[in-house]
């Protein structure tokens, strides 16, 4: 039975924003749908070895997979340059996942008795389906020259470029050396373009993308977006040991969140990483990692032209940061990744507001700070079998509004967010031409006061079955 | 009717004489691979259960189930992976026809076989390497009746003198390695292209032009053990009955000038002291790819 919520006293900015903020989460949803995601036979039909050799449970990669992925998709065994292929070897590999999915959202903006967008209802929908499709392409040039190039498309066929980058490895001889110029996913070692869950609401992690509200109903991210988990567009230094068991990565990047063209400034982000593995005992490779994204975004354009901002001129930066400690433990065939995480940004990004000369802050407007974690379970039974748990918490620190004297200072939860997920891969075969799993998950999510109408909590699930390939 | 009886008594004689054969050969029945095999490398013990994990994930498509190195991936390979129920091994410390010792099998699992498809398996843990050791052999009865050779004494090497490496440089030609590694060291001999490894499958020499690695190693010391030990299931021989320890380190000294993209220190004092021989030296194109550096 559906539920109507009737309407409360809620400015029109405010319902619009909620509605804006509605509509830019289920195009966010739709997008990382695409899920791009890293698994290639191609890799494997040039080396001629199992996917389990490089993903524990493809796309999720092995510390044999890593080291290959570092050393530019290269063995070392002087036969990687593609002059030693077949000619007819083209390293393509599409992947998509023909699925049956249920959806349910427990409060949706919906028409009532009030008018347009009126009411809240919980919607809940199921049915056949696909995921978006990938081709990727990658290898090498020649020795030490690598590249990746990955057209995606959402579920209707609509491609954009996810990754576009070349690399030059171990430049003079040194793993510690490489160079990579483009579009392409950022050093996570958790990595989100080989998450080993699907759904909508599990197949992607939240702190990742997480924006906080600056009101109820005015999500920080209609105005500035940004996700750690979204692949950028710049140079990357990359540095490891031959054994991979120390790496360091320093990226300078367009502050443009991935997006084509010029971005909106003419400001630069950085990104770094650094992580050490070590044996414990026989219970496997334990990695510990830190990372930490500095960006800046504009606030407002130098120009415009027709009322239109001219691309490149945003000015007024302000900045926002993102830091975390990552810890992978592995205990024999149980794993769990622990990440921590904290975030801010500027007042002035989170309140949208221009920081043109001699401009000042909304009152009652503050930097919102959150703190969030992440604890990502497996247990592979064998390579063909894999159990996933994954729990994600984020928790505001500190709201980006608390009170002007006319609105009420946001509710301390405000944007709290809990996810749990679910989920189980079987792969009926291992070769080294092509990958299949059967794909079982459950994944459930709760944003405190996020629902678009009444600001309470929006509790969104995704249960999915499907084929899983790649070739 | 004659012919009848005839089979007849060939047949019951045939059974008579099988019988104690058969009998012969339950009594003393043939070894078989021990399923419970162990590794011991430095201080670790590697354990064959716990490595069967590791090489249904990570071995099976080139060495196959059953380790006959007839994976699904073998028919494209060249060269063919190892064969471990053979246990016949090319890269080993101890003498030709031995079983290799434990930490042979490590340094190949660790090291990678370069110009094959096999890689370095150094991101594994040292435990997993030690475990797919002890797993690779069950496959072989060998290693229940056989035990590995005790490494060769390899002694410390001498300085680096002009006349070292001409004297390796006799030795080549005495020992007549230029038939199959070519005057030059380019795998270019006259008997390169006739080649066949223990399997009848074609096998191609070493060409020092190409690089910097050899299969069984990087090190000086490697290349002596390579020539000393014979790389076994090729026609490389052992060469320890008839080339003295210290006229093997001339050997080794001689052969790295034939890696000439290598500037090795052997290289280097060849090319400024060594002649004209030396001079005329020049390196070949090297295919696209080849690593030129040390």
């Amino acid at each position: 039975m559906q539920r109507l919520y009737s309407t409360n006293v809620h400015s029109v900015s405010g319902r619009l924003g909620a509605a804006l903020f509605f509509s830019l989460f289920i195009l966010a949803l739709s997008l990382l749908d695409c899920r791009p995601a890293a698994a290639l036979p191609a890799f494997a039909r040039k080396y001629g070895m199992p996917c389990s050799s490089c993903h524990e449970a493809w796309p999720k990669l092995s510390p044999f997979g890593q080291q290959f992925k570092d050393n530019g998709y290269q063995m070392g065994n002087e036969r990687d340059a593609p002059i030693y292929q077949s000619p007819a070897y083209w390293p393509v590999t599409f992947r998509i996942t023909p699925q049956w999915h249920r959806e349910s959202t427990n409060k949706v903006l919906v028409d009532g008795a009030g008018g347009n967008n009126s009411a809240e209802a919980q919607v809940t929908t199921h049915g056949f389906d696909w995921s978006g499709l990938d081709f990727h392409t990658a290898g090498t040039l020649a020795k030490n020259v690598s590249f990746y190039v990955l057209p995606s498309s959402n579920n209707s066929g609509a491609f954009h470029f996810e990754s576009v980058w070349a690399r030059l490895d171990n430049i003079a001889g040194s793993s510690w050396l490489n160079v990579k110029l483009g579009k392409f996913e950022l050093d996570n070692l958790l990595s989100e373009k080989r998450i080993v869950t699907l759904s909508n609401v599990g197949g992607f992690y939240q702190n990742y993308h997480f924006q906080p509200f600056y009101q109820p109903g005015k999500p920080e991210s209609a105005v500035f977006t940004f996700g750690i988990g979204d692949n950028q567009v710049g140079l990357e230094y990359m540095g490891h040991s031959r054994d991979d068991r120390w790496r360091v990565s320093a990226s300078l990047l367009s502050s443009s969140d991935g997006q084509p063209n010029l971005p909106n400034s003419r400001g630069y982000d950085g990104y770094f990483t650094a992580s050490r593995a070590f044996e414990l005992g026989n219970l496997g490779l334990q990695r510990v990692g830190g990372f930490a994204f500095i960006g800046q975004a504009p606030t407002y354009p130098q120009f415009t032209s027709g009322g239109s901002a001219i691309a490149g001129t945003g000015i007024g930066n302000k900045g926002f940061q993102r830091y975390g400690l990552i810890g992978m433990w592995y205990i024999k065939k149980f794993d769990i990744t622990t990440i921590y995480f904290h975030g801010s940004d500027s007042a002035w990004l989170a309140s949208g507001t221009p920081a043109t000369p001699g401009a000042t802050l909304p009152t009652g407007a503050r930097s919102p700070s959150w703190n969030a974690a992440l604890f990502e379970s497996h247990y592979n039974l064998n390579p063909q079998l894999i159990f996933i748990n994954r729990y994600e918490l984020i928790r505001m620190s500190q709201q980006a509004f608390v009170g002007d004297g006319v609105t009420a200072a946001n509710a301390s939860n405000l944007g709290n967010t809990d996810t749990l997920t679910f989920g189980m891969r079987y792969y009926p075969f291992i070769s080294s031409r092509a990958g299949f799993a059967y794909h079982t998950e459950y994944a459930i999510s709760r944003i405190r006061g996020a629902s678009p109408l009444t600001n309470t909590d929006l509790t969104s699930s995704s249960l999915l079955f499907g084929f899983d390939f790649a070739f | 009717m004659h012919t009848k009886s005839f089979n007849k008594i060939c047949l019951n004689l045939a059974f008579t004489l099988a019988l104690p054969v058969a009998l012969l050969a339950q009594e003393a029945p043939a070894a078989k691979p021990n399923p419970n095999q162990e590794s011991h490398i430095g201080n670790l013990t590697g354990h064959a259960h716990a490595g069967a994990q590791l090489y249904y994930r990570y071995c099976w498509g080139c060495h196959g189930a059953r380790g006959n190195g007839e994976g699904e991936n073998a028919q494209w390979l060249d060269p063919q992976p190892r064969n471990f129920v053979a246990a016949v091994f090319k890269c080993r410390s101890t003498p030709s026809g031995t079983l290799p010792t434990d930490e042979d099998l490590n340094s190949a699992i660790s090291r990678g076989f370069v110009t094959s498809t096999m890689p370095s398996w150094i991101a594994l843990t040292a435990q997993q390497r030690a475990d797919l050791v002890a797993f690779v052999k069950t496959f072989s009865a060998r290693w229940t009746t056989d035990k590995a050779g005790t490494p060769i004494d390899i002694p410390a090497e001498p300085k680096l003198t002009l006349d070292s490496i001409k004297h390796g440089k006799e030795l080549f030609q005495k020992l007549e390695c230029f038939k199959c590694h070519g005057p030059e060291g380019r795998g270019d001999g006259p008997s390169a292209s006739t080649l066949t490894d223990s399997q009848d499958r074609p096998i191609k020499p070493y060409n020092f032009n190409s690089g910097y690695r050899f299969k069984c190693g990087t090190s000086n010391r490697d290349l002596y053990k390579i020539f000393m030990t014979g790389l076994d299931g090729t026609p490389m021989p052992s060469f320890a009955d008839v080339v003295k320890p210290e006229d093997a380190w001339d050997l080794v000294h001689y052969l790295r000038t034939l890696q000439i993209w290598h500037k090795s220190p052997e290289l280097l004092l060849w090319q400024s002291q060594g002649g004209e021989f030396a001079k005329s030296q020049k390196p070949e194109n090297t295919p696209t790819g080849a690593d030129v550096r040390p």
